[in-house]
């Protein structure tokens, strides 16, 4: 592996903030005192906080060595499946940084932030067009919240028919926040495994749909990458008995402008700001996720909603039905910016054009590897690609040792052991942001590390050798835990 | 278009190697009755310089300093933020990783999340903090369904001077299982009353904010000894973190859970979002929390590392068993408090404290000298409520055109409080902007 970008370069230790500084140091230039203190009671005040005292600088450096210890998008391809990780564009933070837009309070009466609230009301409309939706609202301020505010609507729906139901159809092919979401609405959910394609059959689903299911829960395209090819069936038995359709919209990315969930069936999905819609990760979020609704759950969704009044924007919680609040405010607005700003960016012909080379590359991807790594459902896959470490199993190689190893070829591993329904599961989604370039010095390093696993499978077992640190013990860790200092 | 690499030759030779023969080709497995056909209708492409020019326009509408002198909290602050922390927080290794699940190569997020839970720890005086959660109001929502599963009681006793919006969500998450919520009033000296606990058995939870709605600082000491009584959980919510640079914190009042807002801690206002939901709770509870945890441990040569850890907590491990559904969390925030905090260090925290708390008092004293009444007795930090004369909402109005805002108006969230504003002061106004309020107020 002599030409690839894997290299160690230098790399400077840095200890924990409180392991550095001086007494007496601060970093912050406190604004001025311009009036005298006042008496305070001396029962209510405490100890000052042990914080570490150090300069600007010493931040600086610190927190410069730390990023240089990550590796992100910036850094290179990043195909971590299910998580849509695509170029997040330098244009869109900035936007957010505006001070008109940062600096806004969100209590600043309506004709003072018009702008903010036009931006939201457009959005939630460019939605709605793209899930094929009637409304939207963009409280939930991550996907995980959107599921939920999802389900509440659901029950909110139902308990207004008079319906009382005590459980949901989650499929095995689902993420997995759907049971837990599910839960928090006091559902019970009911598993139901795909078939040897790897798609949902409506025969299972007739199954277990009766009259007390609230509705199933579908990802799609599924998290084997695969179109839930049933989907209009599957609705038709859903609704039939009663029950709603939700469908979770992490994929939304190999789909935009190809399909519109609300013209096939779906009642309610949820959409993810930070991954279709270009928004960064931030090492675990913020995100933003937003849920579009068909009419009939309109009534249903967060308050306040954004609307229109004589040309004029305002914020109205003339909503009675609503399942009420998500968020202290109107959920992660500075997210919303970046989704707003990236769909004016790319206008309707490129964003369906995003979803047409998502999907290529994941062909161009599973086509290349699939004599490297077994492929459990050989056929055209949707924005992401399935494999597993069957074959390098007879050498002792696991999925994890290949996620190591690409560490040292320098890229960043897929996400690994998941779907639960592939064992050994290897999900690669490269995003449409890659070029052919970097795909085929991808394949080309799962290759070699395929070599390398008959040849010299110590090489994956010891990987990765190049980076700030080799495999830490996470046994450890949970057994004794060290969560603070 | 720049993020779309391929050239129509890169197109041509990977639709080669997969076998189809256009793009459309691609989604053979879509049937055709779920395939648009006519394009979607959106406005666009704009390029970057008319978009530069468009969201011009669309700040332009915006109030915001330095033009507008904003007198308002509740829940968000306007706060000095160091240029060196927006810098380190723009670097996009930080900004362009995911949740660190490799942490091999995202030793940076995880450092310095650690680090942040470390930070939490020694402000709220907590055994362990999460790496955060969406924002104040799901983190006592959160908060409360952890009591409520510890305990396996179904009612919790929330007050009325927690942020309105904090006891919406809440209602919105307890709703659809059923749990009862008991809110417990407030009494004259804008406290909450805590009479209402008599004889109330069977109680998961009782939470007060503080400093509370109204800026005034709980009794947390009283709060605690009736939670001790009931078997409740004693959960502390708060939206105003930078209050504890100088008051007592809630762990040494007794706190099982702490839990709050963390914007003051060097996050932009952002019209409400991203903010931080800080969440800390006693090491007994750490494996009943939800959240993400980063925990310290050595790689397989014995050197210092981070990692993700108790994650079986967590959905992806078993799935219908899982504490929450809580999945990522405010990271970048986290990571911006951290280095706010760090920059602060010990010497800065308790002299912003004080700054704001003074800067509170003196409008506090311009304001009575005028004439008006400050509503509660009790002391306060950096907000307080005014009761200004029946007549005011055309002066408030007049001090809006005058870019000013005099505050928060209670009567949408406490119908009884008409004519009664909520006004916050923190380091970021001058003893000028003071006073050219108090004299916008006077004319």
């Amino acid at each position: 592996m002599s030409e690839t970008s894997g290299t160690t370069g230098l790399l400077l230790n840095e200890p924990l903030l409180w392991e550095r500084g001086g007494k007496g140091r601060c970093g912050f230039s406190m604004p001025r005192r311009d009036v005298e203190s006042f008496p305070i009671e001396q029962g209510l005040v405490g100890a000052v906080p042990d914080f570490p005292e150090l300069s600007e600088v010493d931040v600086v450096r610190h927190y410069t060595r730390l990023s240089q210890w990550n590796f992100g998008v910036d850094t290179g391809m990043y195909p971590l499946g299910s998580c849509t990780m695509k170029y997040n564009p330098k244009v869109n933070e900035k936007y957010a940084s505006l001070p008109r837009f940062a600096g806004a309070h969100p209590y600043l009466p309506a004709q003072l932030v018009q702008g903010a609230l036009r931006l939201m009301y457009d959005l939630e409309r460019f939605l709605a067009e793209i899930t094929g939706m009637d409304a939207t609202s963009l409280q939930p301020a991550a996907g995980a919240q959107g599921e939920l505010a999802g389900i509440m609507l659901i029950h909110a729906y139902l308990k207004s028919k008079g319906m009382k139901r005590s459980k949901i159809i989650v499929p095995d092919t689902a993420h997995g926040t759907n049971p837990a979401s599910s839960a928090l609405c006091g559902y019970r959910p009911i598993p139901v495994k795909s078939n040897e394609h790897g798609i949902i059959s409506p025969e299972a689903v007739a199954g277990v749909m009766d009259e007390d299911v609230a509705g199933i829960m579908l990802t799609n395209p599924n998290t084997l990458g695969l179109f839930e090819e049933n989907i209009r069936k599957i609705s038709e038995i859903v609704h039939g008995k009663g029950g709603q359709l939700y469908c979770d919209g992490a994929n939304m990315n190999a789909v935009m402008g190809i399909v519109q969930m609300g013209k096939v069936g779906v009642d309610v999905i949820h959409l993810n700001l930070h991954k279709t819609f270009s928004a960064p990760h931030g090492g675990g979020g913020p995100g933003s996720g937003p849920i579009c609704v068909r009419n009939h759950l309109e009534p249903f969704l967060p308050v306040p909603r954004v609307v229109k009044e004589n040309e004029a924007y305002v914020l109205s919680y003339d909503y009675p039905q609503s399942i009420g609040k998500v968020h202290s405010f109107y959920g992660n607005f500075g997210v919303m910016v970046k989704a707003y700003t990236y769909i004016l960016s790319m206008g309707p012909e490129d964003l369906k054009k995003a979803s047409q080379l998502a999907v290529l590359n994941a062909n161009y991807i599973k086509e290349g590897l699939k004599g490297v790594f077994e492929l459990p459902y050989d056929r055209p896959c949707m924005h992401e690609c399935v494999l597993s470490d069957k074959r390098q199993r007879s050498y002792k190689i696991s999925t994890l040792d290949i996620a190591k190893r690409l560490i040292d070829y320098g890229f960043h591993p897929p996400t690994i052991y998941f779907p639960l329904v592939v064992q050994g599961a290897i999900m690669i989604e490269p995003t449409e942001t890659e070029s052919k370039e970097t795909l085929d010095e991808f394949i080309e390093a799962c290759k070699s590390i395929a070599k390398e696993a008959e040849e010299n499978p110590g090489l994956l077992l010891e990987a990765p050798t190049r980076s700030k640190v080799r495999r830490l013990d996470e046994v450890m860790a949970a057994r004794k835990p060290c969560l603070s200092d | 278009m720049r993020y779309l690499p391929h050239t129509n030759e890169d197109v041509s030779a990977m639709l080669k190697v997969v076998g189809v023969e256009s793009l459309d080709g691609l989604f053979s497995t879509v049937p055709e009755d779920c395939l648009k056909r006519e394009p979607l209708n959106l406005p666009g492409p704009l390029t970057e310089w008319e978009l530069n020019l468009h969201m011009a326009s669309l700040g332009a509408t915006m109030a915001t300093m330095p033009e507008y002198k904003c007198f308002v909290g509740a829940g968000s602050y306007e706060h000095f933020i160091p240029s060196s922390v927006l810098s380190l927080l723009g670097r996009s290794e930080f900004v362009t990783a995911y949740t660190p699940y490799q942490p091999e190569i995202s030793q940076g997020t995880l450092q310095g999340i650690f680090e942040y839970q470390t930070l939490v720890c020694h402000l709220l005086g907590m055994e362990v903090a999460n790496a955060s959660l969406y924002d104040g109001a799901s983190a006592l929502a959160e908060a409360l369904l952890m009591a409520i599963r510890i305990t396996k009681k179904t009612k919790v006793a929330i007050s009325a001077l927690i942020h309105p919006h904090y006891r919406e969500v809440v209602r919105t998450y307890l709703r659809p299982t059923g749990y009862e919520v008991v809110e417990l009033p407030y009494s004259k000296n804008g406290k909450t009353d805590l009479s209402v606990l008599d004889g109330m058995t069977e109680l998961a939870a009782i939470a007060v904010q503080s400093p509370n709605f109204f800026g005034c600082i709980e009794d947390l000491g009283p709060v605690h000894e009736r939670a001790l009584e009931t078997g409740a959980m004693f959960i502390t919510s708060f939206t105003e973190a930078i209050a504890y640079g100088l008051l007592k914190n809630p762990g040494s009042c007794g706190a099982d859970i702490v839990c709050g807002e963390g914007q003051s801690l060097g996050l932009p206002q952002s019209f409400g979002g991203p903010s931080l939901g800080v969440f800390a709770t006693q090491m007994k509870y750490v494996r009943r929390m939800p959240g993400r945890l980063v925990g310290k441990t050595v790689d397989k040569t014995g050197k210092r590392g981070f990692v993700l850890t108790l994650a079986t907590r967590e959905q992806h491990i078993r799935r219908e068993k899982a504490t929450s559904n809580i999945c990522t969390n405010q990271g970048l925030c986290a990571l911006g408090a951290a280095m706010y905090m760090a920059s602060l260090g010990k010497n800065g925290i308790r002299e912003l404290a004080r700054l704001n708390y003074d800067k509170a008092e003196f409008l506090k004293g311009r304001l009575r000298k005028a004439g008006l009444e400050i509503r509660f007795g009790s002391p306060t930090f950096n907000e307080f409520v005014v009761k200004f004369p029946d007549s005011f909402e055309p002066t408030y109005n007049r001090l809006l055109k005058e870019r000013i805002v005099a505050g928060l108006p209670l009567a949408p969230y406490y119908p009884e409080l008409i004519d009664h504003y909520l006004m916050c002061v923190t380091e970021t106004k001058t003893k000028e902007d003071i006073d050219s309020l108090v004299r916008g107020i006077q004319s």
